[in-house]
């Protein structure tokens, strides 16, 4: 789709996105697979149940035969007879920092994959594209590091305690300030984990008797927050600006359900870059929307923030607006800044309402000091303020790395989703077969990727989500070694699905021109 | 007709199978039992297929070649 002369005034440069629909063999082919794998799980639960195999995983007690099942449902099935037979590609233990390349521990199954041991020999150099490392910040350098080292020997490890008692530190201060001043708010307030930054704060923000429209991809923890805040949820298609008009256009017609009183608020929950799709949300439209319906913008910036942007200040400075439009400016360090935890940010009435109000700052032990100095130096190296213009070049080899990796992945014709500045790339495989054989593959070739199946996306769309960084092109013959691999992948494995693929011989392109410019 | 390439396309087709039927995931003996299914089913396609085809083409040849032959006397009739 591309979006040119309808909204051509809101967006300041091509919104380019990708969702490109498999043929429809590879459709029928993926549910034969599908079929065949539920009946071999049918089979196999039959031999379990009826004694003729030992039963690995978790059952009801002899006692507890006659009770309601636990163990039945779908995801159950799907686990037991189709996730564990494939179950040696999640979950690996590396031992090493999660730079461009890491350490990976050898395992081996001798049971078809319900119990694995370690031979003790490690695989080393695995180039890695599955950590959210996009501007490279994971590193042990000695020297970039010298700060934090001064700040754990000054401060230790721990903290003891919530924010709200003993646990604010100078530090926390100095980091709230410096992340206010990144993003062009009043204030912010940081909280140790990303997750229940989400989590614990819309329970916080809204109530029963307010409305929460929510994109139908939202990550886990805003639909947990969501869910726990005890407010209505409309779920609005992805992306989709018409969907969302017509929920709040009869939110504000018919009000409350039964009583028909006007809702106490309207919070849109949004996220900038969606990990599953790669699509970035359209954020011109919304902000335009809330301010015509008088709703509040709750924005999750968890991948955008520091991978997106002309400086790295995510979404919203990707696309020119001002961050006063968005109410609620949520993200994470977990991704961009190498660290852990999640700040939230707005208008410092907002932020004072949220360190009384918050479960967060109340329950929840505050972030440690020795992780709060390395937010700050990253966050420093990006806006120039430790003198170099290091974060600035990191921040433009993310985007070229992006760009190059996107471009060449659709000239060689497998089919990606999302737009094409998002450093988040997903790449098709549909076929269940496909997915474990994939992930091996690319492990022999010494290339750590993660492949996603059924919970996480619909049930015939299972992918490989690469997650392209700043940090793999200090030696570029990495992202070619990776673009290599999946080009002779995809010719033996046959994923190159897409019917839009350029030529593959761009001379011919430039043959033509040189004769028109005759 | 080189022997090695065919091997490998052949190698190729049958990767391309066990991908596509999810036997690449299944343990030694599931593999034989669905294979033995599968070459059964096909053993039997092909048994029916040449006890039957032979006579359904011969059959449906006479039927068309009665329709030809009759097409005057048939237009005739439609026409009254």
């Amino acid at each position: 789709q591309k979006n040119g002369v309808s909204n051509g005034s809101l967006y300041k440069k091509p919104f380019t996105e990708h969702f490109e629909q498999a043929p429809l063999y590879v459709a029928v082919l993926t549910f034969v697979g599908f079929g065949v794998g539920t009946i071999f799980g049918y089979l196999r639960d039959f031999m379990r149940a009826w004694g003729l195999e030992k039963c690995n995983i978790a059952a009801e007690r002899e006692q507890q035969k006659d009770f309601v099942p636990l163990y039945q449902d779908f995801e159950n099935f799907y686990t037991r007879n189709l996730y564990m037979r494939i179950r040696d590609n999640w979950n690996r233990p590396i031992c090493s920092v999660p730079g461009p390349q890491f350490d990976l521990m050898e395992r081996v199954t001798d049971d078809y994959n319900w119990t694995f041991r370690f031979t003790g020999r490690t695989i080393k150099n695995v180039i890695n594209m599955g950590s959210y490392n996009y501007l490279g910040f994971a590193e042990k350098d000695a020297n970039a590091l010298k700060t934090v080292t001064k700040e754990l020997q000054k401060y230790g490890t721990g903290i003891c305690s919530t924010r709200q008692e003993m646990g604010t530190l100078d530090k926390h201060i100095e980091l709230e300030k410096l992340v206010a001043r990144f993003l062009g708010v009043e204030d912010a307030m940081v909280f140790g984990m990303g997750f229940a930054t989400n989590s614990m704060n819309i329970p916080a923000l809204v109530g029963k008797g307010c409305l929460i429209l929510s994109d139908e991809l939202n990550h886990t923890s805003l639909v947990l927050g969501a869910r726990l805040s005890g407010a209505t949820i409309k779920i609005f298609k992805h992306n989709n600006v018409q969907s969302l008009e017509s929920l709040l256009k009869d939110a504000i017609i018919y009000g409350q359900p039964r009583s028909h009183r006007a809702w106490k608020k309207i919070i849109i929950l949004v996220e900038g870059i969606y990990s599953m799709e790669g699509s970035i949300v359209r954020l011109p439209e919304i902000v335009s929307l809330k301010k015509k319906y008088k709703a509040y913008l709750y924005l999750d910036e968890a991948h955008s923030i520091g991978a997106v942007g002309a400086t790295g200040r995510g979404v919203v400075e990707y696309f020119g607006m001002n961050p006063d439009d968005v109410d609620v400016l949520m993200g994470t360090f977990t991704k961009s800044f190498g660290a852990a935890g999640g700040y939230i940010a707005g208008k410092k009435d907002l932020v004072d309402f949220l360190r009384t109000h918050s479960h967060s700052a109340v329950y929840a032990t505050s972030m440690c000091p020795p992780v709060a100095e390395q937010i700050i130096r990253a966050m420093k190296c990006l806006m120039g303020l430790d003198g170099t213009t290091q974060g600035l070049q990191r921040v433009h080899q993310l985007g070229k790395n992006t760009r190059y990796f996107r471009r060449r992945l659709h000239e060689m014709g497998f089919i990606i989703y999302g737009n094409d500045d998002s450093p988040v790339v997903p790449l098709l495989l549909y076929m269940p077969g496909k997915i474990g054989a994939f992930a091996r593959r690319m492990l022999e070739k010494n290339i750590g990727v993660v492949v996603v199946g059924f919970p996480a996306t619909p049930i015939t769309e299972s992918r490989a989500r690469f997650c392209v960084s700043a940090a793999h092109t200090r030696e570029i013959i990495m992202v070619l070694q990776v673009l290599n691999a999946l080009d002779e992948l995809g010719d033996f494995l046959q994923l190159k699905y897409s019917r839009y693929s350029k030529s593959s011989h761009p001379e011919l392109y430039e043959d033509t021109r040189f004769e028109l410019e005759d | 007709v080189d022997i090695k390439t065919m091997k490998s396309y052949l190698y190729w087709l049958y990767c391309q199978y066990e991908l596509i039927t999810c036997s690449y995931l299944m343990e030694p003996w599931e593999k034989l039992l669905f294979y033995s299914f599968n070459i059964a089913v096909v053993a039997v396609i092909i048994y029916t297929a040449y006890l039957f085809i032979p006579a359904h083409i011969s059959r449906a040849f006479q039927f068309f070649l009665h329709l030809l032959g009759n097409q005057p006397e048939n237009t005739a009739s439609i026409m009254k």
